[in-house]
């Protein structure tokens, strides 16, 4: 933990980490409030499971005993979106669930994240069809899409890692996000 | 012969309502006039030796270029002599109504309104006959032969024909 | 009623439960009429997971149906691509090697057992039995390990073929198989001690979403709902298909047609299809697993290489389809949820003129206010779950 925080915050204009640490004894860490901000995040995020079809099934073995997302601090669904701030997106959207995703995303609090869970969410599959949106991203912005049909749940751990590797990056400038540019107001 | 008996006792009961019947790979089928068609469904319900109680399955076949273009097909099976039977009445497009059997088998509601929904077939007498699988705003019945298959209608987002 | 009673302002209130809702799995949307917390009056919408099912398949050859039938009842999806076989098979006429059909029974009794273990294990945990969701879907890992062995995938397998299967049981297949019901076995006999004689789930499950049996068979039940009224109906045995009569097992039956008998027909009927499955390995004879037809079915890659009339098979097959000659026909086997049916119309071209599923949970799911109607807004939940309406197959 202090490693990470040395290397994403460690302040080097003003003489380095290290040397602080040693004139401190330890017992103090030196880093940004951005920084420590961003690791409190990833290691807790509060998903919105948006589950609609096929890909639920995986999503039940992510969540289960075997693939246990719970190692990476992302366990406990909310069923509000206002009290979360990933929203999972598993299965297709179609065009009359569309709305309702869009509402539930301008329901969520900021920061939030999007994690477009199978190739249904990521651009509508193999529904090439008058039902089916092509992509959620057409609707709400996305950060991660995790492709499959559905993906394994080892691709869908790698897509966690790498949503949260984004989150140690975003700047407080990135935030608020805003409403999502589609709206349910006709 | 026992595999036609539902074929036989209709011929003999409503002889002049069916229009033609076979046993295409043993399916037995009888295609029937639609205005005699609530009757044919209570005659194969309540007949000792028929005793059709399930209503399995309603769906709508769509003959682009014939006339009549759509056929209602319903599937119907008796738990009593482990037997089925397909029933098809033809629907011009023109006039694109059929009784509705809620009456008869409560099953049918649901396929009723699907069958409304996606083909356009108006079931006369049908209690909620309304959009099932689609929004109220969807215009046409997307599984008709001559509706695109990639005509998109989105109630939100862009449109991406 | 008291005066006072009286006097208060009191009116229905009407709620909406859904479509994003942590109990309605497959999203669906309830509108509620409540009296206090009594059910007045429910509406149910479906239609959240259409995806044009029949259009694609109208667009696409016979072949290319098989895809998208695994994502019919996503939970179990190798019994809807032996379904779309069989029917297939049955327009053409085809009668499939001995080995293939075995090796399906396989595939089928597998799928139905690890849908059983979602359906309870997510029923449980929507009643707060969390500790039986996790056995169950320990267990349901076991199973898809199997599934993965056979077909390389987890959860859509396309695996079937029309005329045949992808491909043989792997190696090692009946050791791994006899492990793994093993420790199947084991679970399924500690969520049996969490659930079946626990206080709490009882209260939850027993008298709740109760169908009578003649109303059960209006309504067009099939499968476990129906058989948890007393009705034995099963087309295993009634319409027997693939080997089924040649297999030894029982159909169990409810007495009342609540969610506790739904609940109990489901855990013996994972031990029925456990015993299946064993029963299928032990008699499986050696042998093709391919019809010989070229016309309707690839030879083996070998066999395309080196013979020219495989080849020319394989081209106009991939290219423009299977021809079956024109006609319709209705099949069914037993999905998971109840009688699984296929209408297929054909015109004698390489695409399907009319593919449709009668989907087991359509009409279930239409029955919910029936069921619910006079109950209290939280047996909403164990009656959804008994009633397992999957929405990829509901709404195709």
């Amino acid at each position: 933990m202090i490693d990470t925080l040395k290397r994403k915050g460690g302040c080097s204009s003003c003489g380095g980490v290290d040397d602080d640490s040693r004139l401190l004894g330890g017992s103090v860490i030196l880093t940004k409030l951005e920084a420590i901000n961003n690791w409190g995040r990833k290691y807790s995020f509060f998903q919105y499971p948006f589950v609609t079809a096929c890909c639920g099934m995986e999503f039940m073995s992510v969540c289960g005993p075997k693939y246990d997302l719970d190692r990476f601090g992302a366990a406990l669904p909310r069923f509000s979106p206002r009290q979360a701030d990933l929203l999972m997106v598993v299965g297709t959207i179609s065009h009359k669930q569309a709305p309702i995703l869009v509402k539930v995303y301008n329901q969520m609090a900021e920061p939030k994240w999007v994690f477009a869970f199978g190739v249904c969410a990521v651009s509508g599959g193999f529904y090439d069809n008058y039902a089916t949106v092509q992509g959620i991203d057409t609707l709400i912005p996305v950060d991660i899409y995790v492709p499959g049909c559905p993906p394994r749940p080892e691709m869908v751990i790698d897509g966690l890692i790498k949503l949260q590797q984004k989150v140690m990056e975003s700047r407080w400038s990135d935030y608020p996000k805003g409403a999502s540019p589609v709206s349910n107001d006709k | 012969m026992e595999a036609n008996i539902t074929i036989n006792k209709l011929k003999a009961r409503f002889a002049e309502s069916i229009v033609d019947a076979h046993s295409y790979r043993g399916d037995d089928t009888a295609i029937v006039k639609k205005e005699e068609l609530l009757d044919i469904f209570i005659f194969l319900r309540d007949d000792k030796e028929l005793l059709y109680n399930f209503m399995m399955d309603l769906t709508v076949v769509d003959y682009l270029g014939k006339e009549p273009r759509f056929e209602v097909v319903y599937h119907l099976y008796s738990l009593a002599y482990n037997r089925r039977v397909r029933i098809k009445t033809r629907v011009s497009e023109s006039e694109c109504s059929v009784d509705s059997i809620v009456s008869i088998w409560p099953s049918a509601n649901w396929f009723e309104r699907e069958a409304f929904d996606l083909y356009g077939i108006v079931f006369k007498g049908h209690p909620n006959l309304s959009r099932i699988l689609l929004y109220d705003s969807f215009q046409g019945h997307p599984l008709r032969k001559d509706y695109p298959i990639k005509k998109r209608q989105p109630q939100i987002g862009p449109n991406n024909n | 009623m008291s005066d006072s009673a009286k006097d208060l302002h009191s009116e229905y209130m009407v709620i909406n439960m859904g479509p994003s809702h942590p109990v309605t799995h497959g999203t669906v949307k309830f509108l509620l009429t409540l009296e206090g917390e009594t059910i007045i009056d429910m509406k149910v919408d479906i239609g959240f997971l259409h995806r044009g099912f029949e259009k694609m398949c109208e667009n696409g050859t016979w072949e290319q149906v098989m895809p998208y039938t695994d994502r019919l009842n996503y939970v179990s999806p190798l019994i809807n691509n032996v379904g779309y076989a069989l029917a297939v098979e049955k327009l053409v006429g085809i009668d499939v090697p001995e080995r293939c059909k075995y090796i399906r029974v396989i595939a089928s009794e597998l799928s139905r057992i690890s849908d059983h273990y979602t359906n309870i294990a997510a029923g449980a945990m929507e009643v707060g039995g969390f500790t039986a969701f996790l056995y169950f879907v320990e267990a349901r890992e076991l199973v898809w390990d199997l599934i993965e062995m056979l077909c390389g995938a987890r959860v859509t397998s396309n695996y079937v073929r029309i005329g045949g299967v992808k491909s043989d049981l792997p190696d090692g297949f009946k050791d791994k198989t006899r492990d793994v019901f093993k420790k199947c076995r084991k679970l399924w006999a500690d969520v049996n001690k969490l659930l079946t004689k626990n206080r709490i789930f009882i209260d939850r499950v027993r008298n709740v979403g109760i169908m009578p049996p003649d109303e059960a068979i209006a309504w067009g039940f099939t499968g476990p709902c129906l058989r948890a009224c007393g009705i034995p109906y099963d087309v295993r045995k009634f319409h027997p298909y693939l080997v089924y009569d040649q297999m030894d097992f029982e159909v169990p039956v409810g007495e009342k047609g609540d969610n506790f008998d739904r609940y109990l027909v489901r855990m013996e009927e994972i031990n029925q299809s456990m015993r299946i499955v064993e029963q299928a390995l032990e008699k499986i004879p050696s042998g093709p697993i391919n019809v010989n037809m070229p016309e309707y079915r690839w030879q083996s890659k070998e066999d395309i290489s080196t013979r020219i009339e495989s080849l020319i098979f394989h081209f106009k097959t991939v290219t423009e389809g299977i021809k079956p000659p024109p006609g319709e026909i209705y099949s069914a086997v037993e999905g998971a949820n109840g009688e699984l049916g296929f209408y297929l119309v054909s015109d004698g071209s390489g695409k399907p003129y009319k593919c449709r599923v009668r989907p087991p949970c359509f009409p279930l799911t239409a029955a919910m206010p029936k069921m619910v109607k006079g109950g209290f807004i939280a047996d909403i939940v164990p009656t959804f779950d008994m009633i397992n309406m999957i929405g990829g197959e509901c709404d195709r």
